[in-house]
């Protein structure tokens, strides 16, 4: 049996016929939509690097099913800004060193654009208990709470 | 080293790309979602794998079915040991040391498996959702034999054998001696010492390892998209047991999502993919889902030491000894050997330190366990926590603040070159500058006030201490692991600018995070002259140069960018010749700069783009002898290698309800030598140091009796997340290094110094308790559990 998805994702509509119910919206994105920005860490839902956007809120693709995306508005790192043009988010990381290998960047890409949506984020407690879902091997942390913290100044500076 | 380098009054203006915190090159695609890492090779029509892997830690093989499977939807072969015994040669990881015994490394399970996780069948199929389906269709007969869950039961009468041929579980036994260790401990003033144990980690880099072997039918060739950081050495390991010419098996690292030592070894299951490639003439993909990554990466330290040291009177060590076993488990890995965890932790054990004499001895044991190898810091970060908890038990026993006694012992700037039992040479580096540094960032003197008070109010606040030494940048003198016969001494840089003028800069060294493509384009911008916009650089290729290994053992600042600096300086030279005729100048009077070479004082130039087109493509303007091709290379060999050190100060507080240990403050104080991007040695330290704080506190492989892995999920792994880790203060110390440059390795080091510290703080803040810290890592378990035994001691006493 397979049935048919229809998402918006990065403001593009996809209508995808013939998807298995067990598939994985990461890899839906990654192999369907070939859109492998979005990384895959751990398939269990605890390093966040498969985390998008999904009706504005953040979700773990991995432990999400491309049928449960039916409908729905995603958002994945290649939604954010080009080299180019990159966002304030993205601005930030790269300002303050919050990525190495770059693997669970996109997670706490999508995961930080979430908690800036949502939170007022005024103290560093509140930015490392936000990220406390999405793990990072190589930065240590220090450099993304500062990329955050930055880019939640901003926010309140423009707003 | 740059004597060729005539130094000008406009260097002085210049900007120097070298020591400045330039934003990375690699961020802006990592950043958008455009990098690309081995998974996300999507080549034609790809097929996938999956494994078979043993739940059985030791049990012959009696039969594998897989009929079932090969009928399954979707499959398009399965393949075992037999089927693929004619299609390779075992890769054998050679030494030359004594006592040691090379287990083969085999694509699959042959005869035998080893260790729960171990690969035993391939299934092929069209996706990966229908090659796992087809898993659960094999049988395999296993006869179960007796597991060994313990390095001490390996070792015990009557222990299984895991390699009947070896003779014995013991791979490896080696020892230093440096003077008479039994005289000296036997005069000492003050002897310390006990069992100390690092327990098993996970190098858990963050993307799972991950392979896509592309076939390409016109050539009979394979390029072997890794997840490795030494895709050199895995495109001559494959060679050869393929019997694939290189020149028809490219080995390509491309963007790698950390390592840490785990993506640093060659692995059963890139031997297989190109084996599978290779029969069915397609191109194949697989990646390691979390359970299989733990489970079948190389695994790391592992290691129980039995050691003492004596102290003089005045504080200074005398004598130092330590009897090291480690669980190396199943296999030796390749190149490194079984040897290169433990027998760093002896070679290394007395570290910055004079010690006067010095035994170690080691011994490999295997069992049913994943293969230790290499993870940042190897060997060291058990060496130190051992040395740093020896230092402070002396300074304990003899009265003496753990900040003076170090002062007493750490090798002085006199000493230099200093030689270690082990044969490893300390060259000049500034250990002392170090630990004053970091004792003045951290405030030690308030720190030990603060302390005062906190005690005053019964809580547990602890202060530690760890310095270290580290090689780093080894060059052909020295082989990475003992004994091995493969060359990683020396890198190439091969340079050059093309008739659109475009530069660039090819290494073998294969980055995982480091920024290399930013760090080593740095240094040709400073020494070619170049606009650093305008260099491409490409690593981790094995197209691109004729030999290379790779980026491991805190060597690819070192290495590559001695490499860099002179393939620069060659490639300069030839702009500045072919830049005379065209400026009808001397070649002494034209230095390079900003992409330019100009006649100094003057406002005559050409840019690299002009002088490319009067090379390549205008017939006219150069005499035909004057043509040389614009490309340098270089292989540089740094011979000895370089030190690197540093001193870590921790204040940790022990929550007596909960047991959980929090770190108020974290203090590094590293001498790296001369800095390329202080933004990036920043990171690397922060990184190393919160890798070490998940060693001490949280991060432990658990095996039961029957050697089945507990911990294989990242719930019961634990690593640090935002939370867990403290704001750290970095200090550094350059004293520039011998080797080209000045640069000395640093990519290790945090990771080396905060077991050490942590578990020194913890011991401080629990002494008030009578409680010693000598196993990492410290859990709230653990804790609670000396804590409760330390009550029960101490109401022992009482009632006496």
């Amino acid at each position: 049996m397979t049935v048919n998805v229809s998402v918006t994702v990065n403001g593009m509509r996809h209508e995808i016929s013939g998807v298995e119910p067990r598939l994985l919206l990461s890899d839906f994105l990654r192999d369907t939509l070939g859109l492998t920005g979005t990384h895959v860490g751990c398939e269990h839902g605890v390093c966040g690097a498969c985390t998008v956007l999904m009706d504005g809120h953040s979700v773990r693709s991995c432990l999400t099913l491309a049928v449960q995306a039916n409908g729905s508005e995603i958002t994945t790192v290649e939604g954010l800004g080009t080299p180019e043009t990159l966002n304030v988010l993205q601005t930030q990381f790269r300002e303050h060193h919050g990525l190495q290998c770059g693997f669970c960047t996109p997670g706490m890409l999508m995961t930080g654009e979430d908690l800036l949506r949502k939170y007022p984020l005024a103290t560093d407690e509140e930015i490392r208990e936000g990220l406390s879902g999405n793990l990072c091997r190589c930065t240590g942390y220090q450099n993304i709470v500062a990329a955050i913290r930055s880019a939640a100044a901003l926010r309140r500076e423009n707003a | 080293m740059s004597s060729d380098r005539r130094v000008q009054p406009s260097d002085v203006l210049r900007p120097r790309h070298v020591g400045a915190p330039i934003k990375r090159t690699e961020d802006l695609r990592l950043l958008t979602g455009r990098g690309e890492y081995s998974a996300d090779r999507k080549p034609d029509r790809a097929l996938h794998v999956a494994f078979l892997r043993s739940g059985q830690p030791h049990a012959r093989i009696a039969g594998i079915d897989t009929a079932a499977a090969e009928a399954a939807p979707g499959v398009v072969a399965v393949f075992t040991a037999d089927s693929i015994a004619d299609d390779f040669k075992a890769v054998i990881p050679f030494s030359r040391m004594p006592n040691y015994y090379a287990t083969p490394i085999l694509p699959l399970a042959s005869g035998k498996v080893r260790y729960v996780g171990e690969a035993v069948v391939a299934v092929i199929a069209t996706s990966r959702y229908l090659a796992e389906d087809a898993l659960e269709l094999i049988e395999v007969d296993y006869e179960p034999l007796k597991a060994i869950s313990r390095a001490e039961l390996a070792v015990a009468d009557g222990a299984p054998l895991l390699h009947e041929a070896a003779g014995s579980n013991v791979l490896l036994a080696r020892e230093f001696r440096k003077g008479d260790v039994a005289a000296d401990l036997k005069v000492a003033a003050v002897r310390v010492g006990g069992r100390f144990e690092m327990t098993r980690k996970a190098p858990l880099a963050l993307e799972p390892r991950s392979y896509t072997a592309e076939y390409e039918k016109r050539r009979d060739a394979i390029t072997l998209y890794t997840s490795s950081n030494i895709p050199g050495i895995v495109r001559d390991a494959i060679s050869e047991s393929l019997g694939l010419p290189g020149h028809r098996l490219r080995v390509v690292a491309p963007d790698v999502g950390g390592s840490f030592g785990s993506k640093g070894s060659l692995y059963p299951e890139e031997l297989l993919i190109c084996i599978a490639a290779r029969k069915l003439g397609r191109s194949l993909k697989w990646t390691a889902d979390r359970l299989e990554d733990v489970s079948s990466s190389s695994q790391a330290f592992a290691e129980i030491v039995d050691a003492e040291m004596g102290f003089d009177a005045n504080g200074v060590a005398t004598s130092l000894q330590a009897d090291v076993i480690g669980d190396v488990g199943a296999y030796s890995i390749y190149p490194w050997t079984c040897g290169l965890e433990p027998v760093q932790v002896v070679s290394f054990l007395p570290g910055p330190y004079k010690i006067g004499s010095y035994r170690g001895a080691v011994r490999g044991v295997a069992t049913c366990k994943p293969p230790t190898g290499p993870y940042r810091g190897v060997g060291r970060p058990i060496s130190t926590f051992v040395a740093e908890r020896l230092m402070d038990l002396g300074a304990k026993a003899l009265g003496l603040d753990p900040l003076e006694i170090r002062r007493r012992n750490l090798v002085r700037s006199e000493d230099f070159p200093y030689r270690i039992a082990s044969g490893i040479i300390w060259d000049k580096t500034g250990f002392l500058e170090c630990l004053e540094a970091a004792a003045e960032a951290v405030g030690y003197q308030q720190l030990r006030l603060r302390q005062a008070d906190a005690r005053k109010d019964g809580r547990l606040f602890g202060i530690g201490i760890a310095t270290y030494a580290e090689l780093t940048g080894i060059g052909s003198r020295i082989a990475v692991a003992p004994g091995m016969p493969i060359n990683t001494g020396s890198e190439t840089a091969k340079i050059s600018i093309d008739s659109t003028g475009a530069i660039t800069a090819a290494f073998g060294v294969a980055s995982h995070g480091q920024g290399l493509e930013t760090t080593l384009a740095q240094i040709i911008a400073d020494d070619l002259g170049a606009k650093f916009e305008d260099i491409s650089v490409i690593q981790g290729d094995s197209d691109e140069v004729p030999m290379s290994t790779g980026t491991y053992a805190s060597r690819s600042a070192v290495l590559g960018g001695g490499a860099a600096k002179h393939a620069s300086f060659l490639l300069r030279d030839k702009i500045k010749r072919v830049a005379s005729h065209l400026l009808e100048a001397n070649q002494d009077d034209i230095e390079v700069f900003g992409g330019q070479a100009v006649v100094i004082g003057t406002d005559r130039a050409v840019t690299f783009r002009q002088v490319a087109r009067a090379v390549y493509s205008d017939m006219k303007t150069l005499p035909v002898e004057a043509r040389e091709e614009l490309s340098a290379s270089y292989t540089y060999d740094p011979i000895n290698g370089t030190t690197a050190a540093a001193t870590h100060i921790a204040a940790v507080e022990v929550d007596p309800a909960t047991c959980f240990v929090k770190i108020h403050k974290y203090v590094v104080a590293e001498d790296c030598g001369k800095i390329i991007n202080p933004m990036i040695v920043d990171g690397q330290v922060h990184g190393g140091v919160a890798q070490g704080i998940g060693a001490a506190l949280f991060e432990e492989l658990i095996y039961d009796d029957d050697a089945q892995l507990l911990s294989a999920s990242l719930v019961d792994y634990v690593i640090p997340s935002a939370p867990e880790v403290p704001v750290m203060e970095v200090v550094h110390i350059e004293s520039e290094s011998a080797v080209a440059g000045g640069f000395r390795g640093m990519g290790e080091g945090g990771t080396i110094g905060a077991p050490a510290a942590i578990a020194n703080a913890i011991a401080d803040a629990l002494s008030p308790l009578g409680i010693d810290v000598s196993i990492l890592p410290m859990t709230p378990e653990r804790i609670f559990k000396l804590m409760e035994q330390a009550r029960f001691n101490s109401r022992g006493k009482a009632d006496e």
